[in-house]
């Protein structure tokens, strides 16, 4: 019976690997190659790759890069980064990515997000999402290009990106982002509770147990982590990092 | 020589790294007279039923897969979609499947007694063979393989289950029925279980 996916999110920066807290701080942390390297001896679920700057700087994915990335990796990739047309979707696959998460355009280009789950089917195409409490409490989508809420409700957001013909919904907390202090369980319910593709909680995970807790709690398909799998220790030393299967075996059961 | 064909039906690129890692030479293909010349063949695919069948046939694929398959007997893996379209019909479509195989595709639901189901299902699974294999040989570790599908197959000829899986409904992730093998999952994203089991398909058939 499906086991659920725990999904390392590596963030670029200038081909560095970098992580962030509250989508701010970026900090660096080394050599993604040797990161991808360390991940796939230890036998990861699936790697998303994000470039945090490609949509501000308006730029091409990396697909060289990309491309010997995936040529020693034998698990599902992810690309987010300032995807915009049907040709870089296909140069990417080309580059041996699986997924593309595409955030920005979803809310720009609704159209050029229907038929690009059209023309490479639902799996393919990730809908991403951020979302950020205003100063009343009240959860909104949130755009890291423009450093502001987008005064959507997430809700409504998820189910708008399920018509669209997503195959799966990667959830951002941006306020969890790099505290480690686990998921935001009710809010990773309530869209798991309006969609019906699978959703990617990401933000707050710091142990195995957050892990468990956003899978079991809030029936999220995957948990997706940045600073669990590459700190270690209070002081958060870099440390690429990830649990082994019969740890994850034994909490799935 | 191993036989990938490209019917423009998804990614080709990771099965040919991956058996590149294997020292093996695969080519990628839609001539039909590659086709003939192959000693192994694979049948990728990601996407819907129909378009599938439908570049078959406009690539002229069609006869020559059937005449590899069925009188030549020369061994084929179908992955994903390429192993639904091994089957008979499927309810993504409206066409014929190759009917190497007596198969139905089945969508699936989003629920099972009461439980929400997320479609479609993507993810790991382990595969359990139900019948001796030098395709998926017996592991005591388990073999873990990552699945993408929104339909599984359903063999109609129990003596051609390879593995049983649960999902919101039960399906067969592989069926092997002598030179004809199928699985859904994609070995190639699949780390070392993948490696292993591509290995066994040129080594051992």
């Amino acid at each position: 019976m499906a086991i659920p996916r725990v999904i390392p999110v590596l963030l670029l920066r200038n081909k560095g690997l970098v992580k962030t807290v509250k989508f701010r701080d970026a900090k660096y942390i080394g050599d993604p190659f040797n990161a991808v390297k360390i991940l796939n001896e230890k036998e990861v679920d699936e790697l998303i790759f994000l470039d945090i700057d490609a949509s501000k700087e308006n730029r091409e994915p990396p697909y060289e890069y990309l491309k010997e990335i995936a040529s020693e990796c034998f698990m599902p990739l992810a690309y987010g980064g300032a995807i915009r047309s049907v040709d870089q979707i296909r140069n990417l696959i080309q580059s041996g990515i699986e997924k593309v998460c595409i955030n920005t355009q979803s809310i720009l280009n609704p159209d050029f997000i229907k038929n690009a789950c059209e023309i490479f089917g639902a799996s393919t195409i990730v809908g991403s999402m951020d979302v950020k409490k205003n100063m009343l409490g009240k959860y909104q989508v949130y755009s890291h290009v423009k450093k502001t809420s987008l005064g959507v409700n997430p809700v409504k957001h998820a189910e708008y990106l399920q018509n669209l013909g997503v195959g799966e919904i990667f959830l951002n907390n941006v306020d969890l982002d790099g505290t480690m202090t686990g998921y935001d369980l009710d809010l990773v319910k309530k869209i798991t509770g309006s969609v019906d593709v699978p959703v990617i909680a990401c933000g707050g995970a710091g142990s195995l147990a957050d892990i468990e807790k956003v899978v079991k709690q809030s029936n999220a398909s995957a948990a997706a982590a940045g600073s669990m799998f590459v700190f270690h220790g209070k002081h958060k030393a870099v440390l690429i990092n990830y649990p082994n299967h019969s740890a994850l075996n034994s909490i799935w059961g | 020589m191993t036989v990938i064909i490209d019917y423009q039906a998804g990614n080709l690129g990771s099965i040919q790294n991956m058996l590149k890692k294997l020292g093996e030479v695969a080519i990628i293909t839609s001539n039909p007279e590659e086709v003939s010349q192959a000693d192994h063949l694979i049948l990728p695919g990601v996407g819907a039923f129909d378009f599938g069948m439908q570049k078959l046939r406009e690539l002229n694929l069609v006869a020559s897969l059937q005449k590899k398959v069925l009188e030549e007997r020369t061994p084929i893996l179908g992955v994903c979609l390429g192993a639904q379209l091994f089957c008979n019909s499927s309810e993504e479509g409206n066409e014929s499947g190759l009917g190497f195989i007596n198969g139905v595709v089945r969508k699936f639901p989003t629920s099972l007694n009461g439980k929400k189901f997320s479609v479609p299902h993507m993810g790991w699974d382990y595969v359990r063979p139900e019948k001796e294999s030098k395709l998926l040989p017996t592991s005591e570790e388990g073999m873990r393989f990552y699945f993408v599908h929104s339909y599984g197959i359903t063999c109609l000829d129990q003596s051609d289950v390879l593995a049983k899986n649960q999902y919101s409904m039960m399906y067969h992730s592989a069926f092997e029925r002598d030179n004809i093998l199928g699985v859904q999952f994609h070995p190639e994203k699949s780390h070392r279980f993948g490696k292993q089991l591509y290995k066994n398909f040129i080594e051992k058939y």
